[in-house]
């Protein structure tokens, strides 16, 4: 394994690009480094990414965050403005693993490990986070839900790679949330997760975006589940609705952590509950 | 039965107290050697390759492309190992290395030695193995149904009765009364089937060895054991050499709670070292020590049980089919004899199946068998106080085996404290507390035996007065601290004064493996013993300073003194007078004890649970948690209290989360702590402990083991406690949350 | 397959040495460095029996590499206690017999420190999901979680 700190991302695309075999992109490695040492990927060229200026930096513009692809889970949580506009994300990124993991853990590598259960990536979606992604031919923009292409595999071509992550202005009347379901407190991987973003006008929600992980090959968008509580002050059947579109959109396996039909009926119940935490930040975000 | 030199009223000055234990600076500093902590000059790394099929043929393993590597110095396989072993020797080398078939996921085929261990690892991945795959059965009760496959023909021993499948290998029934008479007497009788899944003792340290082995048959072994006189000996057997020239020594270890009884790698590791003449360490993944160290038996049990409207037990029938993986061995008989001797029946019976199947050879976990023994016959009885509205401590205070009570399993109960434990229970706070929205409260007893088995011991001393106490027994949870406490009790020197040492092969003769909660007991009697025969010989030699017989000098509070004016007027003779002056009035001072004392007396718990579910997701936190355990009595309070919290959290593991899960394909699935679930600090609340002290006649000062017994309880007591929170009987373990919604979901839909 | 070469600092003590850039800093610590005070315990950062401190932040050595640990301040716990002189923690966990078998003692100690640092006056329950990946299998977290909370106290006290 050859392994390589590029001072540049164009220093890192050229290295990639011209790379033989697998190449894996190390941030915070806290994938890359289980799967090299249970042999399930073994990457042939691994290029570490923190020594590219500005990949520490959690920074705020008119447009929103720009969040940079070596910033820890840690220091995320560390970081009360950003956690103040979006909790949702912030909590999602520190389920994931324990303390030691949020030392090292990064928002791109949980999105680039290309996991369904990936807990930031919902909270993302639902965030409407986009990414940017640098190439030879230069850089691009894209949703981050539209990264994943499958259980460990991502859109990116090769000698591509996220250059920082972004998150909208939050803006008035506003909230996000995440949950996830798990068998302990902590330590697991999330048998399902949901994130939910809205927007109220008055009581009642004007925009929403509701995203599952765990219940389908990729994170979804479920806008079946958004359009349940647009217009409504989350009243019984509006919940009742959004829970059942929930559940609906579930496309799972049964494996170890859950079953089909534990996933889809929890979906359900975790949809209800997210709302209901992002509809009260978003009434105390006025 | 008493033992000489008992007396429990005895004022201690050192036992009871709580001191900071001799190996705590080296734990907390990190400077502890654990077992793979250790390094040789020239030393190679090796790795196992191992069997990803359940059940193959090994039709041939070519290691060319792994030797043709500059860094590989030695391959080996079953031909490296000594053959014509018979009995239990060849099912240990058969589990250590495969020879015609691999009979699990993960079975040793080969072992490699190179120069760096990710060379090792590479030259593993290089060695090819041709295997010709067979069917496989990993579930108990599939692995006894006619159409199962055999996994190994002819393993069955006498004990089972004709007309069972191969894979039924060992029977065991036992009881007494007539049940079906006992059942017709019951105004309530409820029959039921209970399931468990396998766990493993989770351990976090793996298994680890460094090893050499020469080509005169001389060798040294490093490894992480609960019991190093037993690897001398089984390392000798599979490498066809001779025990004395294997020392052995026991590093610190990393938790065994029985996994670390049996023998693994270290023979692997000496096959490589012979081969290559250079010390050789081999140390496992977390993901071997899932695949092919020992876990639980899983387990499938039919229990029945008669009670009258006031709560009399009128019978209790079991029937335990445990799954132990691809040799003899599971635990069947402990569970059958554990599963009612909290009681005092008149009627019962019950019967025991050992089954093989495609897994790892199960190894002892803490009481082995029992755990899940409890759970069935517990909650069964926790049904049944439910049903007839009758307090669930009342019912079991009613029926509880006392002093005389012939047991379950056959002998009469000497002194024992389970009715003390109940009693304590109900009075703790705990049991009247009152109980929240959504959540139940659960209790039940265990019971487990206690072992003592073979045990020497050696106690010198120093020339400034100072004790050094040479045991057999690894030390697993700060037993070193409790033989000093015990040494310096009867020497009448302080705690400090007192050192232990786990000593090697070489120095001891031989001693039982740490199991069976034996170490208190049995090395702590010994202890005891070598100490009062030092004390013998202290009183010989002031006896002859002072020129009276030694009979007129008795040992109080660290000194020599005379026994009454009779036998002279002199001034008491302290121990380190005494020391000081022995090269030149007799020799060294060494006192010894050797035996196979039989007195642990069995111990009982009662565990008291709040656990809440939420009905919406099935998940179960637990609340509240207290343990009131006999302990005989407490040498160190404090690890005594470990001890009983140790169990509780790896119970609550076991019934709520920890389980194996097997594919299709008859793959582990969950090899790794990430999806195999113990408890993480978050989970658990604290644990409340209560230590009841009812003296147990066969030691010195009634001392009882209290290792296991913790764990026997709280699968029972959790699964009481989150069916009455439920509203729903659980009858598989774990209760993760699908089973908890499918359960409830079961019961809405009326198929419960 | 070429070496790379590391410079860092490992509890105060400048160090260079050499690695395959398949190793991990807990493989660097413990084969290259003869430290071995943290553990593998699962080498997939679940257990956290080999935490240390990368530039005061805890992390799980398993799943940094050795490469990574160039011009790094690198904590262990052979560097916690000063001299003969324990730290706070370390006395309290010997104290409350906070350890049974000690394999996972290192981590929890390295892993604690990190927690007092950064919050002083920590709750049961922050106490505990701080902890979440230091397994503990022998003790139940019991004494743990009191010791942590009683060296707290005594060490608010003292400041």
């Amino acid at each position: 394994m050859e392994y390589h700190s590029p001072a540049s991302f164009d220093e890192a695309v050229s290295i990639a690009k011209n790379a033989d075999g697998i190449t894996r992109f190390l941030a915070g490695g806290t994938d890359v480094l289980v799967q090299l040492r249970a042999d399930i990927v073994v990457p042939d060229v691994l290029i570490d990414l923190k020594k590219i200026d500005d990949t520490k930096i959690i920074a705020r513009d008119d447009d929103g965050w720009h969040i940079g692809v070596a910033v820890s889970g840690a220091e995320m949580s560390e970081h009360p403005e950003l956690k103040r506009e979006w909790p949702g994300v912030v909590e999602a990124m520190d389920l994931i693993g324990s303390t030691q993991i949020q030392g090292r853990a990064t928002l791109v590598g949980n999105l680039c490990n290309g996991s369904p259960a990936a807990d930031s990536v919902p909270a993302m979606i639902a965030a409407g986070a986009t990414v940017t992604v640098a190439g030879e031919a230069g850089d691009r923009i894209l949703a981050v839900e539209d990264i994943p292409a499958g259980p460990g595999k991502t859109n990116l071509a090769k000698g591509e790679l996220i250059s920082s992550i972004h998150l909208p202005s939050r803006g008035e009347g506003g909230g996000d949330a995440y949950l996830r379901f798990i068998p302990r407190t902590e330590m697991d991987i999330a048998v399902v997760g949901c994130g939910a973003n809205l927007r109220l006008d008055g009581d009642t929600v004007s925009e929403a975006r509701v995203s599952l992980g765990a219940v389908a090959p990729t994170a979804l968008l479920v806008e079946d589940a958004a359009n349940a509580i647009i217009g409504t002050r989350l009243d019984d059947e509006a919940m009742n609705a959004l829970a059942v579109a929930a559940s609906d959109a579930c496309n799972p396996i049964d494996d170890k952590r859950g079953t089909i039909k534990f996933r889809t009926h929890v979906a359900g119940v975790l949809a209800k509950r997210a709302v209901k935490i992002a509809y009260d930040r978003a009434k105390g975000n006025k | 039965m008493g033992v000489e030199g008992q007396d429990f009223e005895q004022e201690f000055q050192v036992v009871g107290t709580r001191p900071d234990r001799p190996d705590g600076i080296d734990k907390v500093t990190g400077r502890a050697r654990f077992g793979a902590d250790a390094y040789a000059p020239g030393m190679l790394h090796a790795v196992c390759v191992r069997s990803p099929h359940a059940h193959a043929k090994i039709r041939k393993i070519d290691a060319s492309k792994a030797e043709a590597m500059p860094e590989v110095k030695a391959v080996v396989t079953r031909a490296d190992f000594a053959d014509g072993l018979t009995g239990e020797d060849w099912n240990i080398l058969e589990n250590v290395m495969a020879g015609e078939k691999a009979l699990y996921d993960g079975h040793t085929v080969a072992a490699v030695a190179a120069t760096t261990a990710l060379a090792a690892r590479d030259a593993a991945k290089l060695i090819e193995v041709d295997y010709e795959i067979l069917p496989h059965v990993t579930d108990v009760d599939k692995a006894m149904a006619p159409d199962a496959p055999a996994i190994r023909e002819g393993a069955a021993d006498g004990s089972v009765p004709e007309g069972l499948h191969p894979n039924v290998v060992r029977y065991h029934e036992s009881g007494h009364g007539d049940v079906e008479k006992g059942f017709a007497e019951a105004d309530l009788v409820i029959e039921d089937s209970f399931v468990t899944e396998a766990t493993h003792q989770g351990y976090i340290e793996p298994h680890a060895c460094l090893a050499q082995l020469g080509s005169d048959g001389r060798g040294e072994v490093w490894c992480c054991t609960q019991g190093h006189f037993n690897v001398q000996k089984v390392c000798a057997a599979l490498l066809g050499t001779e025990s004395s020239q294997v020392r052995v020594t026991a590093s610190e270890i990393g938790g065994g709670f029985g996994g670390k009884t049996a023998v693994f790698i270290e023979p692997v590791a000496l096959a490589l070292s012979k081969k290559t003449n250079r010390p050789v360490k081999l140390v496992m993944s977390r993901s071997e020590v899932f695949r092919a160290t020992g876990p639980t038996s899983s387990t499938s049990m039919d229990i029945k049980i008669g009670m009258t409207k006031d709560g009399r037990i009128t019978a209790g029938q079991g029937v335990f089919r445990l799954q132990g993986g691809a040799f003899p061995g599971a635990p069947m008989e402990f569970t059958a004899m554990c599963a009612f001797a909290p009681y005092n029946l008149e009627n019962v019976h019950q019967v025991g199946y050992d089954v093989i199947a495609n897994r790892p050879k199960q190894a002892a976990y803490r009481a082995p068998g029992s755990p899940m023994a409890a759970f069935a016959v517990e909650s069964v009885i926790d049904e049944l106080c439910n049903q007839l509205g009758l307090d669930p401590i009342d019912v079991r205070l009613k029926n509880a085996s006392r002093e005389g009570t012939k047991a379950s399993y056959g002998p009469k109960f000497d002194r024992i404290g389970l009715v003390e434990t109940l009693e304590e229970a109900k009075a703790h706070p705990h049991y009247s507390a009152p109980i929240g929205e959504g959540e139940g409260r659960g209790i039940s007893c265990g019971f487990w035996f206690n072992h003592g088995g073979e045990t020497a011991v050696s106690l010198a001393l120093s020339e400034d007065g100072t004790a050094a106490l040479s045991v057999g027994t690894p030390d697993i949870g700060g037993s070193r601290a409790s033989m000093c406490q015990m040494v310096a009790e009867e020497l009448g020197i302080p705690y400090d004064k007192v050192r232990t040492t786990i000593a090697d092969t070489a120095t001891l003769g031989y001693n039982e493996i740490s199991h069976g909660s034996r170490v208190t007991y049995a090395s702590g009697l010994a202890a005891i013993k070598a100490s009062r025969d030092a004390v013998d010989k202290l009183c010989h030699r002031a006896a002859a300073k002072w020129g009276i017989d030694r009979d007129a000098v008795y040992w109080e509070n660290g000194c020599a003194k005379p026994a009454g004016s009779n036998a002279g007027e002199f001034e008491p003779l302290p121990l380190e007078k005494i020391t000081s002056k022995m090269g030149m009035t007799g020799g060294p001072i060494v006192g010894h004890y050797e035996a196979t004392p039989e007195g642990a007396g069995v111990s009982f718990a009662t565990h008291i649970v709040d656990a809440n579910v939420d009905p919406e997701t099935g998940q179960t936190s637990v609340s509240r948690y207290t343990v009131v355990q006999d302990a005989g009595k407490a040498i160190h309070p404090s690890y005594v209290e470990g001890q009983y919290q140790g169990g509780a959290a790896q119970g609550i593991g076991w019934a709520l989360n920890e389980e194996y899960i097997y594919g299709e394909d008859g793959r582990l699935q969950n090899s790794g702590f990430l999806d195999y679930r113990i408890p993480v600090a978050s989970d658990l609340p604290m644990i409340d402990t209560v230590i009841v002290e009812v003296p147990n006649p066969g030691h010195p000062y009634g001392v009882r083991g209290v290792g296991e017994t913790s764990i026997c309880p709280p699968l029972a007591a959790i699964a009481n406690a989150v069916s009455n929170a439920a509203g729903v009987r659980l009858k598989q373990l774990p209760m993760s949350p699908p089973r908890i919604l499918e359960a409830l979901d079961d019961q809405a839909n009326g198929r419960s | 397959m070429s070496m790379i070469h590391v410079r860092t600092t490992v509890n105060g003590d400048p160090q260079e040495f050499l690695c395959d850039p398949r190793e991990t800093m807990l493989d660097v610590l413990r084969d290259r460095l003869a430290l071995t005070g943290a553990k593998e315990g699962c080498g997939t950062g679940d257990c956290g029996a080999c935490s240390i401190t990368v530039d005061d932040r805890l992390v799980c050595s398993c799943l940094m590499l050795g490469a990574e640990a160039d011009g790094k301040e690198i904590s262990t716990i052979e560097g916690m206690a000063d001299g003969e002189e324990l730290h706070p923690l370390q006395a309290k966990f010997i104290e409350y017999a906070a350890l049974q078998c000690g394999i996972c003692t290192p981590g929890i100690l390295v892993a604690t420190k990190a927690l007092l640092e950064k919050n002083p006056d920590p709750t049961e329950t922050e106490v505990r999901y701080w902890l979440a990946g230091n397994l503990c299998r022998c003790t139940g977290y019991d004494k743990i979680i009191r010791a942590v909370m009683d060296t707290a106290a005594e060490m608010r006290e003292d400041a």
